[in-house]
């Protein structure tokens, strides 16, 4: 990196975790505080050496360019069928999954469903932002009622495009499950909760209390067709009254957690 | 080792498993289902990896992720769960990791039936998921060649960073028969210069799929291929029988191709020169043993459970050069020898003109004979 501080002047920096790849993400999308925050909780836990992550196919298809620990990266909604093969052969390795609305809660759906019954000690973070991005904004399985996206150019009719799926919830009611929260991108405050959740996520898997979950709101101005303000304020006003934040299953186990 | 009484289902995991094998994820499907059965109760108690996933998608891709660490690694399934399992073919033939899968052919298209088939030959050698990428397919034809041709399949897989494909169909699956095992070997986990197993110290690694440079595509195609060329150099595998002297030839894989010994061996003893040429690697096909003898016998019979899928890369080796006549019985029905006796009768006196199309042919004395056994 070249240095344009001095050492002594420095107050904030990349973490370990994170690569100097450039990112390919669009302005004010919140993918990257998303990796930034998992960075800093794999550097904090000392654990990016025997880190594997599993990138799915969407906007976070790159994910592998960004994180400095060894990565594979799945085909479409498979990255839980992907993470089971290998935390089951290296059960000592730090296994997560990071997954998008389309891959998680679309087309993987059996994948997660089943990695969360089983429960398989993996990490998933799970990107929520109601519509397909990479492709150009179609509707999600996680789109609004009422939404625009190019593939529900009237907005979401619920009467035959179906109602969202509120993915947290659902996966709450495996008893495989140890941890399964919703937390947000779209302010300082929410940021500095939703790390406290992958840390606990992460320290759900290390100490092998079963499947840990983070679902995260989160922006896509581009293709919501919103500035990047704009945007975070519909996290906050329209997203989070249908995705309410919240714990919705920490097992007796992962509730003793102190970190 | 003595020779003990398999099933061939329960042979292959068993042979699986003491080749070194790690880890098994799998799904129920007839007429595969007791390799699962068998590895739920022998993996967990040898302290390794079992997973009924919850789908053959689900399974191969667990399969695709324990590769990439570099363990050795399978998955069994029979036909309709093949079809799902090959977007993760695909996909691991991409990243170039090995792995070995099982298909324990049944009648199809669709669902089909539980009976024996040869009806994925193509699928199997020329491809069935999406992309440009060769693989090494091995048929057995009896319990004691599924144990050693699995076992094999190991080793070549690791050695070529391949898939390997055992084509077996419902009968080697099903029946029993007197075969040996390999002596029992400790998990097999070799520390793979591509593996990625966490960092530790070294340089970070990533394994994919994507190439999303063209060109770098193209590269990536262009290394499978020179892999290809040496596959097909060295790994060429065949069994035949009486052909020092053989004026015709039967050729026939895996199941039709041992019924066909028992047609070729009768048609002997009524003193016709006739051999058997049973190819085991069907991809690499063994182009260039069919291609010698086009050159010195009179007339090749092709035998399959199947429409003639084999047949085409006969015809391919034989370049017209000699009569050839098909014979397959195809949906789930395994040919009699005394079936195969009379087309080695009809090829012997009175073969087909080299440019008659030996399907057509076959087409229309099936469409005569209606098809009843």
């Amino acid at each position: 990196m070249t240095t344009l501080v001095a050492p002594s002047n420095l107050v904030f920096t990349r973490p370990e975790g994170l690569t100097e790849f450039p990112t390919h993400y669009c302005p004010g999308c919140t993918h990257g505080i998303a990796h930034r925050l998992i960075a800093e909780v794999l550097e904090e836990m000392d654990v990016l050496d025997r880190a594997i992550g599993v990138a799915p196919v969407g906007c976070a298809v790159f994910a592998y360019n960004y994180f400095d620990c060894d990565f594979v990266e799945a085909a479409h909604g498979r990255a839980p069928a992907m993470a089971t093969g290998i935390k089951r052969v290296l059960p000592d390795r730090v296994v997560f999954a990071y997954q998008g609305d389309g891959d998680l809660a679309s087309i993987g759906m059996a994948e997660i469903v089943h990695a969360a019954a089983r429960g398989e000690n993996i990490t998933v973070i799970f990107i929520n932002n109601a519509n397909y991005g990479m492709t150009g904004g179609q509707m999600a399985p996680t789109t609004l009622p009422g939404m625009k996206t190019t593939s529900s150019p009237n907005g979401r009719d619920v009467e035959t495009q179906g109602y969202p799926i509120r993915m947290a919830e659902m996966l709450a009611t495996l008893d495989g499950a140890g941890y399964v929260v919703r937390r947000s991108l779209h302010d300082p405050k929410n940021i500095r909760l939703a790390k406290k959740a992958i840390r606990l996520a992460f320290e759900t898997q290390v100490r092998s209390l079963g499947f840990s979950m983070v679902e995260l709101l989160s922006t896509c101005p581009t293709n919501w067709g919103l500035s990047p303000v704009e945007a975070l304020r519909f996290v906050e006003e329209k997203m989070v009254p249908y995705f309410p934040l919240g714990d919705y299953r920490v097992s007796q186990a992962v509730a003793q957690i102190r970190v | 080792m003595a020779r003990e009484l398999w099933k061939g289902n329960e042979a292959i995991a068993e042979a699986a498993i003491r080749a070194g094998l790690q880890a098994y994820f799998g799904y129920p499907i007839t007429p595969q289902t007791e390799v699962l059965e068998w590895m739920s109760r022998r993996m967990p108690e040898l302290g390794r990896v079992f997973v009924q996933a919850e789908s053959e998608v689900a399974a191969i891709n667990m399969v695709y992720g324990a590769a990439c660490t570099g363990a050795r690694v399978m998955s069994t399934s029979s036909s309709p769960g093949i079809s799902l399992m090959m977007e993760g073919i695909s996909y691991i033939a991409g990243t170039e990791v090995p792995i070995v899968l099982i298909n324990v052919m049944r009648g199809g298209p669709g669902l089909g039936n539980i009976a024996p088939s040869q009806g994925d030959y193509h699928q199997a050698v020329r491809g069935g998921g999406h992309g440009d990428y060769p693989r090494i397919v091995l048929a057995p034809s009896s319990v004691q060649e599924a144990i050693d041709l699995t076992v094999l399949s190991f080793d070549l897989a690791e050695k070529y960073r391949t898939i390997v494909m055992l084509i077996a169909d419902g009968s080697i699956g099903q029946m029993m028969e007197p075969a040996e095992m390999p002596p029992m070997q400790p998990v097999y986990h070799r520390q793979w210069d591509w593996a990625v197993t966490g960092k530790m110290g070294r340089e970070r690694r990533v394994l994919s799929s994507i190439y999303l440079d063209p060109y770098q595509e193209e590269q990536t195609n262009l290394r499978l291929m020179q892999r290809w060329k040496q596959i097909q150099a060295n790994e060429v595998r065949y069994r035949e029988y009486y052909l020092d002297d053989a004026e015709f030839v039967v050729i026939g894989f895996g199941t039709a191709g041992r019924v066909a010994l028992s047609a070729v061996r009768a048609a002997r003893q009524e003193g016709l020169k006739v051999g058997l040429l049973r190819p085991i690697s069907v991809s690499p096909f063994p182009y260039a043993i069919v291609e010698n003898l086009a050159q010195r016998v009179s007339g090749f019979l092709v035998v399959e459970m199947n429409t003639g899928q084999m047949l085409e890369d006969v015809q391919l080796a034989n370049k017209g050069r000699v009569p050839l006549l098909f014979y397959g019985r195809p949906g789930g029905v395994v040919p009699f020898p005394d079936e195969i006796l009379q087309e080695i009768h009809r090829l012997v006196k009175t073969p087909p003109s080299p440019d008659e199309d030996p399907r057509l042919a076959w087409l229309e004395r099936m469409a005569q004979t209606s098809g009843g056994a």
